[in-house]
């Protein structure tokens, strides 16, 4: 495959189930060598759209074509030049470790002594040679979630699907599939996966879709996605909570926009569109009304803001912070 | 279909067998409780009822009834088929076999390859059994070994039967329950326990011409056991319904089998 075709394009999927549209206009085009990371929140349409593209969900309309193949008409092909690792484990729970990897490394059409010693060097490679003899069944649910992820490697795939990857892997895993990963690519696979982590996105992939509703409803890099987000913040702690109401009064003129107080942490917070001049405004203008401030920092927002304002809605694990805070 | 194709469908299918031999093994009670039913029929048949059966002719019940439970436990091995696939279809590992560049068909032929071997453990069990109570064949080891090539040979029918029911009915506990209502008649209406020409005309004609019937009448005539002929042109021809039937039923349900397997959950 030349380096100018893309990996993996998807030109306006489309499936239903009843009234759920599942897939609804999915646009999408991963360059060939890169990682692109698919963003949402449940039900949003990932897990349905990387089953379309690795061949195991006929669509009802719009056309895909992985690693140069068009996947409904040549579905063989691609399955050839594929790894996937879903959102449930896909392995025989009543054979052991190594039993599984031997059996998906034949079905590959490895000769018998090939897939033996592969299945070895990724039982070693995932944690799991202790266990390789264990039916799959008594695994853990993060040592399955490994087996699957090794299941999916035995040979090199050109593209990669990765489903949710990291969810149940304890930080070490994590951190072990990540540079898995990032080996694979630097190798030359292509990888595409799913995530309801802005941080893995943000980690992994070199650009992000945020997938709302069956469809992409923006698409770049993290730090593009995050500029497009909505303006750069001033956020200023106050020395106490007294000296909020006269604060806040005081930014929103200067500012020409709403203000968010937190009282707690007597903090509050405003959206600036000059940076550097509405800050030096805003501290003169305190320090004019003698209020003390006693820290201020401009940031950038983060991408669970900008998924927020991209989306309408928090994203899944946001939420979940969110209801904790509450 | 190239010749590439069909041998990677053949290897394919092999290896699927090799994975579901593997299951066996990991589970040999459920080995036991399979011999257990036909060698209790043997006993309860053989023994308690046996006594006051009639075979035309001449010739020890037993000896009659052997063949025909040597059929029955092939039926009645395809609710184990039919549950083992339903079991499988409903298990994530279908979406690995799905995405990987194997014979669409392979996990089916798998479930027929090792069903197939099991068969004939099965047969093993049944015929040291046999001439244990008295059984015997009579007519030499090459006819002998062709009866039980027949027998087989209904055995990957009754497979393919079992493997569509199990996709039609993706629920193992549902297909258990189904294969029983479904096997029982078909073995109350052969001759496996009583001779056609001893039942009511229509009876007896319907039991001449069920499937079951064209195998164990070609076993009796092959193994020289006794309650062979009959007056239909079914149980004249009994070898070639034996061959005939299974072959249409393959040619018949495998391919819908397949179908379904691939439609299936897509
Ligand atoms: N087999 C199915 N039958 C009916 N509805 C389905 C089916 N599969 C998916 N859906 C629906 O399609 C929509 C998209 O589901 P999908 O699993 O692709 O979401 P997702 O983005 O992967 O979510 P999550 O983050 O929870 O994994 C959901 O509304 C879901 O209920
Ligand atoms: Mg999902």
């Amino acid at each position: 495959m030349n380096h100018e075709t893309p990996a993996v394009v998807a030109d306006g999927l489309r499936k239903t189930y009843g009234r759920t549209h599942a897939l609804d206009g999915f646009d999408l085009t991963v360059p060939a060598g890169s990682v692109c990371g698919l963003l949402g929140p449940n039900g949003a349409g990932k897990t349905t759209a990387v089953r379309a593209l690795a061949t195991l969900l006929r669509f009802d309309g719009g056309h895909a074509r992985v690693a140069g193949y068009d996947v409904t008409r040549d579905p063989e092909r691609v399955r050839a030049a594929i790894g996937l690792t879903g959102q449930y484990a896909a392995v025989d729970e009543t054979l052991s470790g190594r039993q599984n990897l031997v059996l998906f490394g034949r079905l590959r059409h490895l000769p018998v002594r090939v897939a033996r010693r592969r299945a070895d060097e990724l039982l070693d490679q995932f944690g799991l040679a202790d266990a390789a003899d264990r039916s799959a069944g008594t695994y853990s649910g993060g040592m399955r979630r490994r087996l699957d992820l090794a299941a999916s490697l035995i040979t090199r795939p050109r593209v990669l699907f990765l489903d949710e990857p990291t969810t149940g892997l304890d930080p070490r895993s994590r951190n072990g599939l990540w540079d898995a990963v990032r080996s694979l690519v630097a190798e030359g696979t292509t990888v595409l996966l799913t995530t309801q982590y802005l941080e893995e996105a943000d980690q992994l992939a070199d650009r992000i879709s945020v997938v709302d509703a069956g469809r992409v409803v923006a698409e770049g890099t993290s730090a593009e996605l995050k500029a497009r987000s909505g303006a750069d913040r001033i956020e200023l702690v106050v020395r106490d909570a007294g000296h909020l109401p006269a604060a806040a009064r005081v930014v929103e003129r200067v500012a020409g926009a709403p203000v968010t107080l937190d009282r707690e942490i007597r903090q509050l917070s405003a959206p600036v569109t000059d940076r550097i001049t509405a800050l030096a405004d805003i501290l003169r203008a305190l320090r004019d009304a003698e209020v003390p401030v006693e820290d201020v920092v401009l940031r950038r927002p983060t991408l669970d803001e900008a998924f927020l304002h991209l989306t309408g809605h928090r994203a899944a694990g946001a939420r979940e912070r969110a209801e904790v805070a509450a | 279909m190239t010749a590439g194709r069909l041998g990677w469908a053949i290897t394919d299918g092999w290896v699927m067998t090799g994975r579901n031999m593997r299951h066996v093994i990991r589970s040999p009670e459920e080995i036991v409780l399979y011999f257990s039913l036909p060698i209790m029929f043997v006993l309860v048949f053989g023994y308690v009822f046996g006594s006051g059966m009639a075979v035309p002719g001449d010739g020890s019940y037993r000896e009659f009834l052997l063949p025909g439970v040597f059929v029955m436990t092939m039926l009645y091995g395809l609710g184990a088929t039919a549950s083992q696939i339903a079991v499988d279809a409903g298990r994530g590992v279908v979406d690995r076999f799905r995405s990987l560049p194997m014979a669409r068909s392979a996990l089916l032929t798998g479930r027929a390859g090792a069903d197939v071997l099991r068969a004939l453990l099965e047969l093993s069990v049944l015929v040291v059994c046999g001439l244990l109570v008295g059984w015997r064949w009579r007519d030499g080891l090459g006819d002998a070994l062709l009866a039980v090539g027949l027998i087989l040979l209904l055995r990957v029918a009754l497979t393919w039967v079992g493997i569509l029911l199990g996709l039609l009915v993706p629920n193992p506990d549902t297909v258990s329950v189904i294969v029983f209502p479904l096997a029982f008649p078909l073995t109350a209406l052969s001759n496996v326990f009583v001779a056609p020409e001893l039942l009511p005309d229509w009876l007896g004609a319907v039991a001449a011409w069920n499937p079951l019937s064209a195998t164990v009448a070609a076993a009796r005539e092959l193994f020289g056991n006794p309650g062979i002929g009959g007056d239909s042109w079914a149980a004249q021809h009994a070898l070639l319904l034996a061959v005939g039937w299974p072959v249409l039923l393959i040619a018949v349900v495998a391919p819908l089998a397949v179908r379904r397997y691939q439609r299936l959950s897509r």
